[in-house]
């Protein structure tokens, strides 16, 4: 072939036969009668699915219904957030920035790099702020001060020794607790508990002095810190290592199309790494650019032809071309 | 939650799926007779015959 | 072009003439097929563009009455279960449309775009699906948006896209994601029909390329059937 490189490639392109127009046999069809008939019979079969089966719904847990079933969870979650041993007190960015937190892909630092954008003092957010805002009651107004003049050493032996008697008490009843210096931390719990079980810790936890909001990080992070939310998840088959991310509540199908990215969690090494989501996300983004890039890929690309579904979905081109075929031939 | 009434749905999902487990793989009910159906659909689709017709 | 005086001075006539030429109306909307599309794996990408407009539809009416409405309502809660399974038939079909075109190497031909937006639809349409999960309002939003998490910040996409906050996932659900999708599914239907459908691979020991395959010198000018 003549001409420079660029031309070469051009040339070989369009001499592509797969790229000509076809000029072969022809047949009628209509576009447009296609679609409002794949309108009809996909209407009749989403409203034949919504009509038989719905959909599911299943009540959020709100701190309340977390207090009331379950309040010995509730309130070692609670000191756990005051002594800043819970998961997200040392969950690091984008929360906070506690030493050494966050997951890497390899060398590269992605968690930390995201930076601190939505920013949670655990001890303040969930605790201290919403009992502050609790009137008139002298009793916990003095616990605060006693709480927030100590040194921070003290605390945290306070919390840490009421947190062990709370997972050492008969079915974690906080009430049941032996006796121990534990400062002002079983008032403050209580008084919590208690705010928890009205519902307005709901509010506080959301609200933080805004009127309009959309925003459940505080509340959610809360949530997710105990087991009750999690417990109630895993008795669904939600959890993730019960290939959770393709389930659904109930009986409802779910999504399927997880199956992949979900895989990795159930196999070594992705299953005992502290750095598994950061790697699986690397894992799927590679895959998934693979993926789209399927056509540049030699080998890849060249894999349907070998596999030879083709022939099925085109056998009445092939037998026009190719004629009756004799009985050796595949 | 919503009192069904007069729309519930005469099939009541609300029950816990059953799970098949197979070595590491778990998979519900619902989500394998989905995947079933999409193997089953595109075989079907390759294999049945299109009608011919309306050609030049 | 625009006509024999020369350059086009208008932008709008110049972007009229180019656009015509790529895709003139009788390719843009032909009523004539090639022989060779003669399977029912071809209906698989209408039956996915229909439960794509289905899913449109019962989302615009949930957003009439906004996110919670279902939780109270009879009628919402079943307009709630038509966005859910148009959904769930939107990736059946979807699923077994991407299939289809793998087995028949629907990218030869200058066709590798058209298979790289169809991708790109796929995970968009993941993604879509998944904000519209978040903003259901329900248990369910809490466990997926509380796991999710993790994924995100671990890769420094969470300080950025906080599934916890439920206002960014909803405009991000019903504005932004599939502003996007329907972005991507419109380039790759327009390229589907300015490229035409794939042809067969050249059938076993042809030597020469199909009946119907033209060189360029013979190629005729116009819109022949896609």
């Amino acid at each position: 072939m003549t001409g420079t490189p660029t031309r070469r490639r051009w040339a070989s392109r369009r001499a592509d036969p797969a790229a000509q127009e076809w000029a072969g046999d022809t047949r009628e069809f209509d576009l447009v009668k296609e679609l409002l008939v794949a309108l009809v019979v996909v209407g009749v079969l989403c409203v034949a699915l919504a009509g038989l089966f719905s959909s599911p719904d299943d009540r959020p847990i709100t701190v309340a219904r977390w207090a009331k079933a379950a309040p010995g969870d509730f309130v070692a979650t609670a000191v756990t957030e005051l002594d800043g041993t819970s998961r997200t007190a040392s969950y690091g960015p984008p929360y906070n920035s506690f030493p050494g937190a966050g997951q890497e892909l390899g060398p590269l630092p992605l968690q930390r790099w995201g930076g601190v954008r939505a920013r949670v003092d655990t001890a303040q957010d969930f605790v201290l702020r919403p009992l502050r805002e609790v009137p008139a009651d002298p009793v916990l107004t003095g616990a605060l001060s006693e709480w927030s003049s100590a040194p921070a050493a003290v605390q945290m032996e306070w919390a840490t020794a009421y947190g062990d008697a709370v997972a050492k008490a008969p079915g974690g009843d906080p009430g049941a607790v032996a006796p121990g210096d534990y400062g002002p931390v079983p008032l403050l719990m209580t008084r919590l508990l208690g705010l928890g079980q009205t519902g307005a810790l709901d509010g506080l936890l959301v609200s933080q002095d805004r009127f309009y909001a959309t925003d459940y990080t505080k509340p959610l992070l809360f949530l997710a810190d105990g087991t009750y939310l999690e417990d109630t998840a895993r008795a669904q088959n939600l959890g993730g290592d019960q290939w959770g991310m393709m389930n659904e509540t109930g009986s409802w199908p779910g999504q399927a199309w997880l199956w992949l990215y979900t895989f990795w969690y159930q196999v070594k090494p992705f299953s005992t790494s502290d750095n598994a989501d950061a790697l699986v996300w690397g894992l799927m983004a590679v895959l998934s650019l693979v993926f789209v890039c399927l056509p540049f890929i030699p080998g890849l690309r060249s894999l349907p032809r070998h596999l030879g579904v083709h022939r099925l979905i085109w056998r009445q081109h092939y037998r026009q071309v190719e004629g009756p075929k004799r009985p050796a031939e595949s | 939650m919503v009192s069904h009434r007069l729309l519930a749905a005469p099939i009541d999902l609300h029950r816990p799926a059953h799970y098949v487990h197979w070595g590491i793989v778990q998979i519900s009910v619902p989500n394998l007779i989905v995947v079933g159906l999409l193997v089953l659909v595109l075989v079907l689709a390759v294999l049945l015959p299109f009608p011919r017709g309306g050609g030049r | 072009m625009t006509g024999p005086a020369g350059p086009a001075r208008s932008w709008t006539a110049y972007l009229r003439s180019r656009a015509v030429a790529a895709l003139p109306p009788e390719k843009l909307l032909p009523d004539r097929q090639p022989a060779y599309v003669a399977s029912w794996v071809y209906v698989f990408g209408v039956l996915t563009i229909a439960a794509f407009l289905l899913a449109l539809a019962s989302g615009t009416v949930i957003a009439l009455e906004g996110p919670q409405w279902y939780h109270g309502s009879s009628i919402g809660l079943f307009f709630n279960s038509l966005h859910l399974w148009s959904v769930e038939l939107f990736f059946f079909f979807m699923v077994i449309h991407l299939w289809a075109t793998f087995f028949m190497a629907a990218w030869r031909g200058r066709r590798g775009l058209t298979w790289v937006l169809g991708a790109l639809s796929f995970l968009a349409s993941v993604g879509t699906a998944f904000t519209g999960y978040l903003v259901q309002s329900n248990f369910d939003s809490q466990w997926i948006a509380t796991q999710a998490k993790d994924g995100l910040n671990s890769v420094g996409i969470g300080a950025w896209f906080n599934v916890l906050d439920m206002g960014q996932m909803l405009l991000f659900h019903v504005l932004l994601l599939p502003v996007a999708l329907a972005a991507l599914i419109a380039g790759h239907l327009i390229l589907v029909r300015r490229r035409g459908v794939v042809p067969p691979f050249p059938a076993a020991g042809a030597s020469v390329p199909d009946p119907g395959v033209v060189a360029p010198a013979e190629r005729r000018s116009g819109g022949a059937s896609s």
